[in-house]
């Protein structure tokens, strides 16, 4: 049954640029993008239970390696892959620097990183155009094309942190991300290097983002620092986490798609108070969800209903 | 010689933890650690795990230096200790939180032999029939014995038991008893902090007394508790002075 | 007369269990001591008297009234003060203010309170050399003096000492305990927890003796001080005179 339903979203996945307007497409774009940011999120936030929020400074970073290679002529794909390192390189040196650091103090670390990163492209003038913002080459294909070939794109990226999360959660670095969450201490007398286990998560945590911010630059062909260095880059795909259930492989996604289809569907109308309602939302689910959907038993129901459709077939 | 102390000291701010402190343990040895509250015992657990690093002095453990190293590594090489404040994975299951110790300093590969490994040391210490429930959900007692389970699961040669006792009532005393004992009879080296004096009195054969530091005994509990060190440090001078005085 | 009735007491932090069923008892003017080793339970005893520590059993009644499960300010509103182990005294503040926060739940006037801090001052005349000088840069003695002290300015009918003294030399303890002797003399009474045994007995009327959670000898001090069970209490060895019953 699960294959089943798999096969039919893969394949979905996959039509929908044939089938869809532009409109949709972007949208469907915009949800991939998040479910990778809150996949990514997941490895250091959900696993290890470090509140990072240094998504948007490995954004933004991602964005501008990629913007910055493209406009001296590093074809896309490559730049975008090049951004994912250069973000695992920093990502790691960060880690090294703060992961000493728990709770609340990391949490202010990680928040610090994205506005120094803003500062330092804001002052960098000559590489990225500094407040004035960096113009990407145009792509010289038609609009559908563009816009079904950056659907692809990031469909690849939350393809690729989806599987790269399946596979840690059944692995010996998830298992000991887990007991680090629970009980960091513990961990430590158990013998797990907790301290290497942590900088892996936390560079997992960024290469995708880094990606994303690649791909995203060459998308929107325009970045400036407020843009890609936005906080709510790093907020939102924590709600989304905490919607669907931290510390799950398919939490993420599940959070990404409700969060931005409430969002399309109703706040759009309500720009004034659109933060506002973020921050609605997030009281609501620490007080009432904190196990997100996980806590009203979605998943439960799934598996229960798998189970009656599995008895019902003789 | 298992564990051997070299003239081990740690201060923190003004206050001497541990002063010079020297003993040598031999393997399969049943050692109790005691003094009065404050004497430093949990300090000097923290020192040969690697919480903390000696300021002075050396640890060696089977003539290796093992006092620069971080506790995962010390972990890693076969000691393993159990908090006085149990420290479990609360919403992991009994199994994996003893899969958990196998998986990583008990050295075995992969998830599923853990599991396995995990699954012998939970019949060992009585949780068997606890293994599927989440581990907060267990009395203290139990939690206790979990801890206990997680450390046999990381294989140690030398267990260090802070209070195992604490809090845990006259039948259930008995029962960890008996589980010392088991886990001694397989030839690992046990250092038993305690504060129940009975406790330590049955299940050892040599005790070390601590007191501001200090080490101010070492020998048989006969000749330890009739140590006028001893009693001056538990009763006070002025008792000690009247009772019990040192010999001319 | 009684005035502290502790009764089958039970108590513990989460599910950790540290008292098993405490009877206790303090009379008017008394002094009293708790002594035993370390673990024991005297702290969580005085902690559980004093409201800090939610007894699971028992009660405890003070002046005849039922105190069991008051919140701490009730407790001290009802005369029971608790010198906490360590002394705790606000640093940043100074000895006066110490002292006077030590009166911060009373109604009975400005005037009264002033009286209380000329009697302290006259009983501790090294306090009122120090007064406006920070309370964490005194030395052991002149602290614990300026706990006492600020127990004293909450106008206790039960004063409770935990640990009076530990960490300090002999010299000091002398000092602390001739005080003691003279405020008990002005009729107030005094519940000690103490880890120096001779001390303890010299100091009090009667003491009561806590191994493991329970209290296993109690009598009156002369006589405890005699008891060689009090060494099997301390460290579990019978003594030549057989196991403790």
């Amino acid at each position: 049954m699960t294959r089943l339903i798999v096969v039919a979203t893969a394949l979905v996945l996959v039509a929908l640029p044939f089938m869809a307007d532009n409109y949709v497409l972007r949208l469907a774009t915009t949800m991939l993008m998040y479910s990778a940011l809150a996949l990514g999120w997941n490895f250091i936030g959900g696993f290890a239970g470090y509140p990072s929020f240094a998504t948007a400074a490995f954004f933004g970073l991602g964005a501008y390696a990629g913007g910055v290679l493209q406009t001296r002529g590093v074809p896309m794909p490559a730049a975008w892959l090049l951004a994912g390192a250069i973000v695992a390189l920093f990502a790691a040196a960060l880690g090294r620097a703060i992961l000493h650091l728990r709770g609340h103090y990391f949490a202010i670390a990680t928040l610090v990183a994205a506005e120094v990163l803003r500062e330092v492209t804001n002052s960098a003038t000559d590489l990225t155009g500094g407040g004035m913002g960096l113009n990407l080459p145009v792509l010289s294909a038609d609009v559908t094309t563009q816009a079904r070939l950056f659907y692809f794109a990031m469909l690849v990226v939350a393809a690729a942190a989806l599987a790269t999360t399946a596979l840690v959660a059944e692995s010996r670095l998830g298992f000991g991300l887990r007991c680090i969450q629970q009980n960091e201490d513990a961990a430590i007398m158990l013998g797990i290097n907790t301290r290497r286990y942590k900088v892996v998560a936390f560079t997992l945590s960024a290469v995708f983002p880094g990606v994303c911010g690649g791909i995203y630059a060459s998308w929107v062909n325009y970045i400036d620092p407020t843009d890609v260095y936005d906080v709510l880059l790093s907020v939102k795909p924590i709600v989304m986490v905490l919607l669907g259930g931290a510390g799950t492989v398919l939490g993420g996604v599940y959070g990404a798609f409700l969060f931005l289809l409430m969002e399309e569907l109703v706040w759009r109308n309500l720009l004034q108070f659109h933060a506002g309602l973020l921050g609605i939302i997030v009281v609501c689910l620490v007080l009432f969800l904190p196990h997100g959907l996980r806590g009203i038993g979605l998943p439960s129901l799934l598996s229960r209903w798998r189970q009656r459709t599995r008895e019902a077939t003789p | 010689m298992i564990l051997r102390l070299a003239d081990v000291s740690r201060r923190f701010g003004g206050l001497v933890a541990v002063n010079r402190v020297s003993f040598e343990l031999k393997a399969g040895e049943v050692v109790g650690l005691i003094g009065p509250n404050g004497a430093g015992k949990t300090t000097l657990v923290n020192l040969v795990t690697g919480v903390h690093r000696p300021q002075a002095g050396e640890i060696r453990y089977g003539g290796e230096r093992i006092d620069r190293l971080p506790p995962d590594q010390i972990a890693r090489r076969g000691i393993a200790r159990t908090f006085q404040v149990v420290q479990p994975f609360p919403h992991m299951t009994v199994l994996e939180n003893v899969t958990g110790g196998a998986l990583f300093a008990g050295g075995i590969k992969t998830i599923r032999q853990a599991k396995d490994e995990a699954m012998e040391h939970l019949k060992f210490t009585g949780l068997a029939d606890f293994a599927a429930r989440p581990a907060s959900a267990l009395t203290l007692a139990n939690r206790k014995r979990l801890e206990l389970a997680k450390s046999l699961a990381t294989n140690p040669r030398l267990l260090l038991l802070d209070e195992v006792n604490a809090g845990l009532n006259a039948a259930e005393i008995d029962a960890a008893l008996d589980l010392i004992r088991a886990i001694a009879d397989r030839g690992i080296t046990i250092l038993l902090i305690e504060h129940v004096m009975k406790v330590v009195l049955t299940a050892t054969t040599r005790l070390l007394v601590l007191h501001q530091g200090e080490l101010i005994a070492d020998g048989s509990p006969d000749n330890v508790t009739r140590d006028p060190r001893v009693i001056e440090a538990y009763l006070g001078p002025k008792y000690a002075a009247r009772y019990a005085p040192a010999a001319p | 007369m009684t005035l502290l009735s502790v009764e089958n007491v039970a108590a513990g932090y989460d599910d950790v269990q540290v008292l098993w069923g405490v009877d206790l008892d303090v009379a008017h003017g008394e002094i009293v001591a708790l002594i035993g080793s370390n673990g024991a339970g005297k702290s969580t005893l005085l902690r559980t008297i004093s409201g800090l520590v939610r007894p699971t059993g028992g009660g405890i009644a003070f002046a005849d009234a039922d105190i069991t499960t008051l919140t701490p300010d009730r407790i001290v509103a009802a005369g029971v003060v608790h010198v906490p182990e360590g002394r705790r005294l606000f640093a940043g503040m100074n000895v006066r203010d110490n002292l006077l926060m030590g009166a911060y739940h009373r109604r009975d006037g400005a005037a009264a309170i002033r009286r209380d801090l000329d009697f302290v001052f006259n009983m501790f005349p090294r306090l009122h050399e120090r007064r406006l000088q920070d309370a964490s840069t005194l030395s052991g003695g002149e602290q614990q003096m300026c706990a006492i002290a600020r127990g004293l300015m909450a106008a206790p009918r039960l004063l409770m000492i935990d640990e009076l003294s530990l960490g300090l030399a002999p010299r000091v303890v002398e000092e602390l305990t001739a005080a003691l002797l003279k405020i008990n003399a002005t009729g107030l009474s005094i519940l000690m927890v103490e880890q120096d045994v001779l001390t303890a007995l010299e100091l009090s009327h009667r003491a009561f003796v806590m191994v493991s959670g329970r209290i296993k000898l109690s009598g009156s001090s002369k006589s405890l001080a005699d008891n060689p069970f009090i060494r099997e209490a301390y460290l579990g060895v019978p003594s030549a005179a057989g196991v403790m019953p």
